[in-house]
């Protein structure tokens, strides 16, 4: 019965902004999903107002006070170069956040439009691209990512490729099936003898009943994704010097963790947390979404 | 049966197939000429040209293709650019090296991982069954160079009880090399544990839903005997499949894990090869960590088709 309302509250066509009160109001009926919820706003805010908080550059040196623990001037230290190790964690919010959440939305979309074409029109095209979707997921994601990283060279515009990559197959196939399902139903069958053409068929008569699990797998993306751009940064292949991505801090600051153990302590913090917090999002999402099923 | 390890067969032959060719497109996107690359900015028109010359890459892409998937079948996977050595032998033993952790690492946290699931499954919505699942979501969320660390923190900094680095010489003992392995296989432990004991969670619960569960207990059978012998034998053949999934992750996973500990198997291999540029020696990680992968998926379907008649027959 409730999650009945709650699918009609998400989809129905009201304004955007009842529409995210409406939502906010769903997700913060369970703790566990409220507690993800905040956090990843936390972080989302971090991410927007970050040079505002932050009372040094991501990359200011600051000689006279490097190597600090932290202190009421340097809340989280400062790592060997003399940068404020606070300023960098807020900083690089923008950074993580802005990478994944971008790459998480390409691949959406281009998953999607293989996805519903894929489905929709079947015979060979569909057969073709998903054999070829069949081969990207025969590699472990990492791999994938480390090979094309190998390939393009490490810079943020091919982390984005990466992402777009390896999570355009996913998001495809979770669509694809939605659209097996609903491609017979009378309401297309329908719009098709009217002669609808077949980009308003695709978008406006299928893509609304893809909408809850396309919703569901973005959610799950976006995790995956922070999870794999701050991976990529520890490994050193993804963003470069000196990029304030947590992944990366983790990994210089590796080098002196037994005299400056502060400069890792928070930004891999910084990760666990926002992670942790997308991830009782997307599974908070993934139970009301899904129950209606 | 013999009809469905056919089947399964070509099938793994067309993934591999494609998949190889997939590693060699990719590869031709690099950014450049290959020949500049390797030979550096200072190096002659001419030395370019016999560069090219000798490594094949004036021929067109398809010749190109063949005769590169031709070598590595038969097991010329050329040389290293940045090392200037044969990748073969360097590749076989990193491999034996990854293998090793992998293996150590299924031993732990496939019977722990199950055992874990099922408490919790038996337990749905109870005391034991929430600790389980928020340990488990909250461990499954973090990366593994975190829990690496933390693991690092906690019992080689501050207890004192194991080494940090793991770079394994090669041809020392497997019990000298063994503390080295166990803060690795630790970390990639907790990766699967949380995942394995979630799908075999869902899976007894869906399992105790059935009708048959209920018949057995209202016919007076005893609960154990139920459990033990009726719904645990139906809940956990699944699990075979829910490993096989699970080695993707286990990949991934023991890529970045090796980095944390400096163990020289074939992820950190594959850093050093993306490090440097160096084409060929990615290509030849890649493709056996691919066929590892193919050829542990293949053996899970074939065990669980040897378990479950009625996956052969479809």
């Amino acid at each position: 019965m409730t999650t009945e309302i709650s699918q009609e509250t998400i989809l129905s066509r009201t304004s955007w902004l009842k529409r995210l009160t409406n939502g906010l109001r769903i997700l913060y009926a369970s703790p566990a999903t409220a507690v993800g919820t905040t956090i990843f706003i936390l972080f989302v805010l971090m991410a927007l107002f970050g040079p505002m908080l932050a009372p040094y550059g991501f990359n200011e040196q600051i000689y006279t006070d490097a190597r600090q623990p932290p202190s009421p001037t340097h809340w989280f230290g400062t790592d060997n170069l003399g940068r404020d190790v606070f300023s960098r964690v807020v900083l690089g919010a923008r950074d993580i956040l802005r990478l994944s959440g971008l790459g998480t939305i390409l691949a959406v979309i281009s998953g999607t439009t293989f996805g519903l074409v894929s489905g929709y029109w079947g015979g060979l095209f569909d057969e073709i691209l998903m054999r070829i979707f069949d081969s990207l997921l025969a590699m472990p994601a990492l791999l994938l990512a480390l090979l094309l990283l190998g390939t393009l060279g490490p810079s943020e515009n091919s982390v984005l490729v990466v992402i777009l990559i390896v999570y355009t197959p996913i998001v495809a196939r979770v669509v694809r099936s939605v659209v097996l399902s609903v491609k017979t139903r009378a309401f297309v069958e329908a719009a098709r003898l009217q002669g609808e053409s077949l980009g308003r068929i695709l978008f406006r008569e299928i893509l609304p009943s893809v909408l809850p699990a396309l919703t569901v797998e973005a959610a799950l993306r976006f995790s995956y994704a922070i999870f794999l751009v701050a991976s990529l940064g520890f490994l050193g292949v993804g963003v470069q010097p000196p990029n304030p991505n947590w992944g990366l801090m983790v990994s210089e600051a590796r080098q002196n963790v037994s005299q400056l153990p502060w400069a890792l302590y928070f930004p891999a913090g910084a990760i666990a947390v926002v992670v942790i917090g997308v991830n009782l999002m997307a599974d908070g999402l993934k139970r009301i979404l899904q129950a209606g099923d | 049966m013999a009809k469905y390890i056919l089947r399964r067969l070509s099938f793994l032959a067309l993934t591999l197939i494609l998949t190889s060719l997939l590693v060699f497109a990719v590869t031709q996107f690099v950014p450049g000429d290959v020949a500049r690359i390797v030979l550096g900015r200072e190096a002659g028109e001419e030395a370019l040209e016999a560069f090219r010359e000798k490594f094949g890459l004036n021929d067109p892409l398809p010749v190109q293709y063949l005769r590169w998937l031709g070598n590595f079948v038969t097991g010329d996977w050329g040389e290293s650019i940045s090392t200037r050595s044969d990748i073969y032998p360097i590749v076989m033993e990193r491999l034996r090296n990854s293998l090793q952790l992998a293996a150590i690492t299924l031993i732990i946290s496939v019977p722990l991982a199950t055992l874990l699931g099922v408490i919790a499954g038996l337990n749905e919505n109870r005391l034991a069954d929430n600790l389980i699942s928020v340990a488990s979501l909250s461990v499954v969320g973090l990366p593994e160079f975190v829990t690496g660390l933390i693991l690092i923190e906690v019992f080689s900094r501050r207890l004192n009880l194991l080494p940090a680095n793991s770079s394994v010489r090669q041809g020392t003992p497997f019990m000298d090399a063994l503390p080295m392995l166990i803060l690795p296989a630790i970390t990639a432990t907790l990766v699967l544990l949380a995942y394995i004991a979630r799908l075999t969670r869902a899976g007894v619960v869906e399992e105790l839903k059935k009708p048959y569960v209920r018949t057995a207990v209202l016919k007076g059978l005893p609960y154990r005997t139920v459990i033990v012998k009726h719904v645990l034998r139906n809940a956990l053949l699944p699990t075979i499949t829910i490993i096989a999934i699970s080695f993707g992750w286990l990949i991934s996973g023991l890529i970045v894990i090796e980095n944390v500990f400096n163990y020289p198997g074939l992820g950190r291999l594959l850093v050093f090869a993306i490090d440097r540029r160096d084409l060929p020696l990615m290509q030849a990680v890649t493709m056996v960590t691919v066929l590892g992968f193919a050829l542990a998926n293949l053996a899970a379907d074939l065990l669980y088709a040897y378990l479950n008649p009625r996956i052969r027959l479809d």
